[in-house]
């Protein structure tokens, strides 16, 4: 599949978009809006990226839309890649897309542990590197290198997790 | 081994008991399979032909630690894991032993995060602290031998198991 094809047939798909487009090291990339996200993940789907490579998320912090989440696609029939990156503000979730790719569930689940940015409709949205009552979202940029206790003698009472 | 517990009425026969149960006991080590990080992959080469551990006969890696005398903390330990390491330590029957190789096991190394315990000794008991970053397969050999040696020099009330008054002759016979 040709991307610019792809993205012709996406603007005509979902007309108000808000389409911002930029190759980043060969890598076609593409800014959406959190409204038009879920639509334009089924639409792409169905023009042909059938596969989610990875679900990554940065956090931007003196920005005032303070996270970014980006969505690696490729279509398995050429191998073309296409990052669809979607900015959200702390206090909004992004729509889940676990039922369109399953791996999206583990990616979401990745993103929502070390940043704590939400993801509404996730089927099991839980930790899942940290164990279950660990504090805090280690990666986001005011989190403390140390974490919390680092200076007190460590227990393995102190973690409980999902056994 | 509990034959000891049978003839401590014989200080004579104790003490050379003693000597022939701990060179047993020092040259049958057997550790757990057991690795954590890169550390392990030195472990391992240690127990191939090059380095050969089957000197110090410790060459029978038991898959498990119901079977071992020694767990090697191979790598970084995190907080997640170390619940798991703490059941396998709990799990090893008496007498056992425990070393710390290379930096992260014994200190935590370069991980001062929140997600590294910062040093094995927080969680079980060691004996024998290995440094390097990871250390060669002859630093584990010499970690074994320092193992060796603490073996052979134990005396019955030092080992982990013993009670008061387990040594003391009975009165009245």
């Amino acid at each position: 599949m040709e991307i610019e094809k792809a993205l012709i047939a996406l603007s005509t798909e979902c007309p108000d978009l808000g389409l911002k487009r930029a190759d980043r090291h060969g890598m076609p990339e593409i800014t959406v809006s959190l409204e038009s996200f879920p639509q334009v993940m089924k639409t792409l789907r169905a023009l042909g990226f059938d596969m989610l490579s990875d679900v990554v998320g940065i956090d931007r912090m003196p920005r005032p839309v303070r996270f970014d989440v980006i969505y690696l696609l490729m279509a398995m029939e050429d191998f073309s890649r296409l990052a669809v990156k979607v900015e959200v503000a702390q206090d909004r979730e992004v729509p889940s897309v676990s039922g369109i790719w399953n791996s999206a569930n583990w990616g979401e689940r990745e993103v929502f542990d070390l940043l704590g940015i939400g993801f509404s409709g996730h089927p099991d949205l839980r930790r899942i590197l940290m164990w279950e009552n660990f504090e805090g979202h280690p990666l986001r940029k005011d989190f403390p290198l140390e974490g919390k206790d680092f200076d007190k003698p460590f227990d393995t009472e102190t973690i409980k997790d999902y056994f | 081994m509990g034959l000891e517990n049978q003839l401590v009425g014989d200080n004579v026969l104790v003490t050379s008991l003693n000597k022939l149960v701990n060179w047993g006991r020092s040259n049958s080590v057997w550790p757990c399979t057991f690795g954590l990080a890169c550390c392990a992959l030195e472990m391992i080469a240690s127990t191939l032909a090059d380095f050969d551990i089957s000197r110090f006969g410790s060459e029978v890696f038991r898959p498990s630690p119901r079977q071992s005398d020694l767990i090697i903390i191979a790598g970084t330990l995190t907080k997640k894991m170390s619940v798991m390491v703490k059941r396998i330590y709990d799990q090893m029957a008496d007498p056992k032993w425990v070393i710390a190789m290379g930096a992260c096991a014994s200190c935590g190394g370069v991980f001062k995060s929140y997600a590294v315990v910062q040093g094995a000794d927080q969680i079980i008991p060691v004996d024998v602290y290995i440094p390097g970053c990871p250390p060669r397969p002859e630093a584990v050999l010499a970690g074994l031998m320092k193992i060796q040696e603490k073996i052979r020099t134990e005396r019955l009330d030092q080992r982990r198991d013993f009670k008061p008054g387990m040594l003391e002759i009975p009165t009245g016979n």
